[in-house]
């Protein structure tokens, strides 16, 4: 075997694929070899190390030095210099850690410092295109744990033990859901798994399938085990083709060390996996509805009960678990559920990855406690609010949640605390806003993907949501009456109550929580048809205030309409005719004195 | 089909290559790699570290580079830094040096103190 003396981990996540860590990759190789180094220094494909907004991220062990925004033309320097002569490339460092050079220890830098990364272990570390590497970092030993020392109930106790909660959003105890599937008599039982990751800008199950594949292939398996099923399935949306390439990948590796098969590990246990391909429809994230589409049928949600566990896939009982969900699982069996049960709150426990997006400086992936605040999150592993903008709000749970406004920053994340705060934990993605953000128009936001994406079996969603949407339209153009509201919220409880899936249920939330938050801007649009944050076009009028203006005409000669006119060698102050403005904003930004208001 | 036994020993074979990802306690061989140190033949030196070390079978050890250190007229120079941080500084080294010094000092625990910066200044 040839060892190397230093290994070279390239993120090849989507966030870094696209923006060309796959020709730095190849780069590396040519330039390694023209400096004879290629018996020396390994390249390795890995998945996301979840500081997307630095990316393409490079880490160089032993040292574990971490290069960002690396671009193809670094790549000879940091050959040269760090590879062959043994110094840093200082200006690629990761900001926080570049003042310091003879520490350079990423996990020490603000970014990693609060993270504690146990669904993402292995994302970042290993090539989750090598089955071997999987195996080091103590793969399928939990497997092997619960097949030879352990009883399908003692699994199941471990699990119920740990505390584990289901990770997808809705936060139901992972041990319960095995234990009522292993209860059921039945000839033919379902593992599967829920990759149908849908809310706008979240994107952790993307990384952990792409990042660390086998976690979860070991994990349904362990699953199957747990609840007698020989079978198991993966949804997955077409659009992540890395995460099912890299799946399809450690499937067959699998299937070729026996880990997956008939007689597994020589002990007599068989169970397989199969990818089934979403379209996108985000409706085929909720259970029911994500099972009729693998049966091939048209992917709309049906009544529960029976619950899936009872009767889920083709009839069978079937688990049905989110990928984060599945990636704890074998840290668990290992570590026991003691361990797990240490972190986290006293119903919360564990940790939670949060895609963390929106106006935020570290935009990334970010795996914490259960029980870590807000503030911890936006101002220490975020790197706060870009530009010296005001924190206003976040947003969890995507198009389901809520918001939790600048007062409430110091709360613990977990689920009780979340839906306190009338926002919920959801899958993960987590919108950081700041004060040029209009609540009305997040919530039309967030209505107009529910529109869209409601699969229309229910009346309630189908027109419930798109009458919400309409007022919420007719608020954000300045047509709005105060009757509005009190229709908003009738229509928003209507909707809850009698919605047939979580997809309707769960719809009318970003309205209800930024109504309980920031009434006061609804009201603003409604009443003195102003938008507070200045951000919604019918409700702005750009003026430029006479004192300030310099006549230097830039505004008129950026104005995209001619809509601004004035005399610079006479310095007459410029005006805007506000007939002509189609409020695109330029004027405003290009202004040097700050004269124009809107 | 693999068997556990056959599970456990993947492991213990790729953690030897991948386990410098993780926090370790290796012993660290740092050498020299400024353009003094290529032009004394630190690149050699460094090759000799990786196929002695790989030859005999000594994991616990990570082979890096580093800049100049100072004393150009000794290049090539190597430090051995010890797990609890004692450093040895060998000097004016050659492939054949490393040879004795992989086999008494890394595998060993023995100073081969005839090449160290003490004996040579």
């Amino acid at each position: 075997m040839q060892l190397f003396r230093s290994h070279v981990l390239v993120c090849g996540g989507t966030g870094c694929t696209s923006s060309n860590s796959e020709a730095i990759m190849t780069e590396l190789n040519e330039n390694l070899a023209k400096n004879q180094l290629d018996n020396e220094v390994k390249v390795v494909q890995t998945g996301c190390f979840g500081l997307c907004e630095e990316g393409p991220i490079m880490v160089i062990y032993p040292e574990g030095t971490m290069y960002c925004r690396v671009d193809v033309k670094d790549v000879p320097e940091i050959v040269e210099e760090h590879l062959l002569k043994g110094r840093l490339v200082t200006r690629l460092l990761e900001a926080s850690s570049q003042l310091q050079e003879d520490n350079q220890d990423i996990e020490q830098s603000s970014f990693f410092k609060k993270q504690l990364r146990v669904a993402l272990r292995n994302c970042g570390r290993i090539n989750p295109e090598e089955i071997d590497e999987y195996i080091a970092f103590d793969g399928y030993k939990a497997l092997a744990k619960a097949l030879t020392d352990m009883s399908p109930a003692e699994v199941i106790q471990t699990i119920k033990d740990s505390g584990l909660r289901g990770r997808g959003g809705g936060g139901f105890p992972t041990g319960t859901k095995w234990d009522f599937a292993a209860q059921q008599v039945n000839d033919e039982k379902y593992v599967c798994c829920n990759a149908d990751e849908g809310d706008p800008g979240a994107f952790m199950d993307r990384s952990v399938l792409e990042g660390d594949p086998h976690s979860v292939i070991e994990a349904m398996t362990i699953a199957g085990y747990a609840i007698g099923a020989t079978h198991g399935f993966v949804y997955v949306r077409a659009e992540y083709p890395i995460a099912v390439h890299r799946l399809q990948i450690a499937i067959d590796q699998a299937r070729e060390y026996g880990l997956l098969g008939d007689n597994i590990l020589d002990t007599g246990f068989k169970f397989d996996l199969e990818i089934r391909l979403g379209a996108g429809a985000f409706v085929c994230g909720e259970e029911t509805a994500l099972m009729t589409s693998i049966e091939g049928k048209r992917g709309e949600p049906r009544v529960r009960p029976p619950f899936p566990a009872v009767k889920g896939l083709w009839q069978k009982p079937t688990i049905l678990n989110n990928v984060e969900t599945f990636a704890n699982i074998p840290v668990i069996l290992l570590k026991g559920s003691e361990w797990f049960a240490s972190m986290g709150t006293e119903k919360s426990k564990g940790t939670k990855v949060f895609a963390v997006g929106g106006k935020i400086n570290n935009t990334g992936l970010v795996e914490i406690p259960m029980g870590t605040t807000l503030r911890e999150v936006v101002y220490e592993i975020g790197g706060g609010i870009p530009n010296g903008k005001k924190f206003k709000a976040a947003q969890t749970g995507g198009p389901s949640g809520g918001c939790i406004p600048a007062s409430h920053i110091d709360t613990p994340i977990d689920y009780e605390s979340l839906i306190e705060l009338g926002a919920m934990m959801g899958s993960g993605g987590l919108i950081v806003m700041d004060e040029d953000t209009c609540m009305v128009d997040i919530a039309k936001f967030f209505l107009e993907f529910t529109v869209d994406e409601s699969c229309g079996k229910c009346t309630p969603c189908r027109l419930g949501t798109r009458r919400m949407k309409d007022i919420l339209e007719k608020i954000t153009l300045g047509k709005g009456v105060m009757s509005d509201i009190d229709e908003l919220e009738t229509l928003a409880r209507d909707i809850k109550a009698s919605s047939l899936c979580a997809l309707g249920q769960t719809a009318p939330n970003p309205v209800l929580s930024t109504l309980l938050y920031f009434r006061d801007e609804y009201e603003a649009h409604i009443r003195d048809k102003k938008c507070p944050a200045g951000s919604c076009k019918a409700l702005l009028a750009y003026e430029i205030i006479e004192e300030n203006c310099k006549s230097c005409g830039l505004c008129a000669k950026n104005c995209p309409v001619s809509a601004i006119t004035g005399n610079k060698k006479e310095k007459i102050p410029f005006v805007i005719d506000p007939i002509l403005c189609v409020k695109c904003g330029v004027c405003f930004e290009k202004c040097p004195f700050e004269a124009i208001k809107k | 089909m693999k068997t556990i036994a056959e599970l456990e020993a993947i492991r213990q074979k790729t953690l030897k290559e991948v386990g410098m990802r993780t926090d370790n306690d290796s012993i660290r061989v740092v050498v020299g790699m400024a353009t003094c140190g290529i032009a004394a033949g630190a690149r050699p030196v460094m090759q000799a570290f990786l196929t002695e070390t790989q030859k005999r079978d000594i994991h616990n050890v990570t082979v890096t580079a580093t800049g100049c250190i100072g004393v150009c007229s000794l290049e090539p120079i190597v430090d051995i830094i010890d797990k609890d941080g004692t450093k040895v500084t060998y000097v004016n080294m050659t492939p054949e040096k490393v040879a004795k010094v992989v086999l008494e000092h890394l595998a060993n625990g023995k100073v081969c103190s005839e090449y160290t910066l003490k004996e040579n200044q």
